[in-house]
């Protein structure tokens, strides 16, 4: 499987680079060695033993090293699930930034820097170059090496210094092809001191082909800053979906990550969030929904690097049918983080006796002085409860509903865009109803 | 109004009703007393449709319905109610919602339109100053965190806003003081009509001074063994069980 990538990139290393923001170039060969060496990720390995991934990179899947355009006009063709949020709109198409923007998004404050990787690599080539990959350039992963490898461009945002976005950022992804097609990108986002942001990043499928993407964001939240990051997915069942996102929080800094994943084929979730400076605080949150045969592995890992910072975790799934979940909290203490508190909860329900969930909670404490907690279930609906409703005359398919709502509703509190906690509150109904608006691609999904 | 005709039924395969049978018209107020384990409970989950009781035979009839065939929530809105004895609590689904599905639910089964908001809130308001109900209780999520006796006030509350034609009280006494005692026992006395039907089930006659049953029914080993007047409630009180069972067994 590998074989044929390492081959791919040392007959195409010149195109490759060729049409690739510079910034991403300098690590590139660095980052295709260490590819070489690791390999795509297997079930061997301990933080890929719940996700089997050997059948969705057999695909033979198209890639689009010359950056030609795709023939889609994502404002027309578009319909997102979540309209009405008042948002800075932007559209990534496989791995290319959509050029032509909204002219709402003039509109940014002064500094603000909403562009393309190349764009953004092109115009402020120190910026980019202080940050990019100082997270993902030092880890041991075969997707992140591979994505340092291919990617060519990707999503770049510059909140400065003391800047508050008036209205959150909105980022849809769109994977539109007409063969099995592989995408990756590179995301960086860079939160000043004091500013204060939100993304919210939506991932959608729109044809009837197979789909990878490979998609690495690297976040830098600085002194003071204010960051919410809600990841949306939903796209149909032929797509593999890896994403990792890193999250590097500076002193007294403040985020909220919530990855929900409404609808899919095989997602892989890879999220590390590092407190390197006191006093932080981070919510690190998610859910699932899940049937017919999907596969969602949320890895979570938060590094409480320095002392009196707070974190606190929330995963909750529901899994019907023959779908499996996966999901995983490391919390790492070191020796000094005096005096964190850090808390973590995964709570699940298997709608159907097929369904499997795996959980794992992983502490490593160094520190003697913390409060920790965590806390794994995986369980039924309440029969008691369900009798109860169904005695006052609701049917059981409703009292079933009304229970898993309930069951969602804390992870939806976690979000901070009202507009948005209201829409998703909708889209979760949909889904446990099993009305889920489909984006085109999804007629093969019912 | 109800009619249950020699009916036996069985939890994880051991029979619990073993011939009951037991006539309720509308008007009238039936208490079912005996001592514990004798089935009580039992026959209150079998007539409400609990799917861990298996009807193995027998038949209850409601209004002429063969009620045996119908889900608990057909049930519900055929109009049969069950205070529970031990109200379940729902986290995450709050009284406000709970409440409006199931008045909609019932609404629907009757083909009326749903309830319009206003109405619904003025509606709630009503029934809560009939059982006394504390205002914030309904912002709570259903049951999470109340007391055993607004437990007991919550469900007589559920039953003013679904005024059923039959309800079945399991055991609402137990765990209440006397004053909540005598809210629940008002709260029922005010939703009586000659048009609907009470069964209280209750171990002590303590009930029965508030709520005046017109018939008095023993259920022992599955089965009535014993009915009567009201006196027939005293005469427990003062006696026991025990020579209802030495009858029985003679």
């Amino acid at each position: 499987m590998e074989q044929q990538y390492i081959d791919l990139y040392k007959a195409h290393r010149g195109m490759i680079k060729e049409h690739a923001a510079a910034v991403m170039n300098a690590s590139r060969d660095e980052a295709f060695a260490r590819f070489a060496r690791l390999g795509f990720p297997t079930t061997k390995i301990e933080n890929y033993k719940y996700t089997e991934l050997k059948p969705s990179l057999e695909v033979d899947y198209g890639l689009n090293f010359r950056r030609l355009d795709f023939p889609v006009d994502p404002y027309q063709a578009f319909q997102c699930d979540v309209p009405g949020i008042d948002s800075f709109l932007y559209f990534v198409v496989n791995d290319g930034f959509y050029p032509e923007t909204d002219d709402r998004n003039k509109e940014l404050p002064e500094g603000v820097i909403i562009c393309s990787m190349k764009e953004a690599s092109e115009k402020y080539p120190e910026l980019v170059a202080t940050y990019y990959g100082k997270q993902s350039g030092k880890k041991d992963d075969g997707l992140v090496a591979f994505n340092g490898a291919f990617a060519q461009d990707g999503f770049f945002m510059y909140v400065p210094k003391n800047v508050e976005l008036p209205r959150p950022v909105q980022l849809i992804n769109i994977m539109r092809s007409d063969v099995d097609f592989m995408a990756n990108s590179h995301d960086l986002i860079i939160i000043e001191e004091n500013a204060k942001a939100q993304l919210l990043v939506c991932d959608h499928t729109q044809d009837d082909v197979r789909f990878l993407a490979n998609r690495v964001t690297e976040v830098f939240v600085g002194e003071y800053a204010t960051y919410d990051h809600y990841k949306l997915e939903n796209t149909h069942n032929r797509m593999t979906n890896l994403m990792t996102l890193l999250i590097d929080q500076q002193a007294s800094s403040n985020v909220i990550s919530n990855v929900i994943t409404l609808h899919n084929g095989v997602t892989r979730n890879t999220i590390e969030v590092a407190l390197n400076g006191k006093h932080c605080e981070t919510e690190v949150c998610g859910m699932v929904i899940a049937d017919k045969n999907q596969t969602v592995d949320n890895f979570t890992s938060v590094l409480h690097n320095m002392p009196e910072c707070h974190s606190d975790e929330l995963f909750k799934y529901v899994l019907d049918d023959v779908s499996k979940g996966a999901f995983t909290g490391r919390l790492f203490v070191e020796k000094d983080a005096q005096k964190t508190r850090a808390y973590q909860t995964n709570r699940n329900i298997l709608l159907h006796p097929s369904a499997k969930m795996r959980t794992k909670p992983q502490l490593e404490i160094f520190a003697d002085d913390v409060k920790c907690s965590h806390g794994a279930t995986i369980g039924q609906l309440d029969d008691n409860a369900l009798f109860y409703m169904r005695s006052r005359g609701i049917p059981y398919n409703e009292a079933r509903l009304l229970l898993m709502n309930a069951f969602m509703a804390d992870v939806l509190e976690y979000i901070r865009i009202f507009a948005l906690r209201d829409r998703m509150k909708m889209l979760v109904e949909k889904r446990l109803r099993g009305e889920l608006s489909k984006c085109e691609g999804c007629v093969i999904c019912q | 109004m109800l009619v249950i005709k020699n009916l036996h039924a069985n939890i994880d395969g051991k029979e619990i009703l073993k011939g009951l049978s037991l006539t309720i018209n509308k008007g009238e107020i039936h208490a079912i007393m005996g001592p514990n384990g004798s089935g009580k409970s039992t026959l209150s989950s079998v007539i409400t449709g609990h799917p861990a009781f298996e009807v193995t035979h027998g038949t209850i009839e409601f209004n002429g319905t063969d009620l045996l065939e119908l889900a608990p929530e057909e049930r519900a809105n055929e109009g049969i109610f069950l205070s529970f004895q031990y109200p379940v609590e729902i986290p995450g689904v709050s009284m406000v919602n709970f409440m409006r599905s199931a008045i909609n639910e019932q609404r629907k089964y009757r083909n009326e339109p749903a309830i319009s908001a206003t109405d619904f809130l003025r509606l709630m308001r009503e029934k809560k100053e009939l059982v006394e109900m504390d205002s914030k209780l309904t912002n709570r999520a259903v049951n999470e965190g109340f007391s055993g006796g607004e437990k007991k006030k919550n469900e007589i509350f559920q039953m003013a806003m679904l005024e059923p034609k039959l309800a079945i009280l399991d055991e609402t006494d137990s765990g209440l003081d006397i004053d909540a005692l005598r809210i629940v026992a008002n709260g029922v006395n005010k939703l009586k009509s000659p048009e609907n039907a009470t069964v209280v089930i209750t171990h002590y006659q303590r009930l029965l001074d508030y709520i005046t049953p017109d018939f008095v029914h023993v259920l022992y080993d599955g089965k009535i063994v014993k009915s009567g007047g009201k006196e027939l409630a005293l005469e427990l009180e003062a006696r026991g069980y025990d020579w209802i069972k030495q009858e029985v067994e003679a």
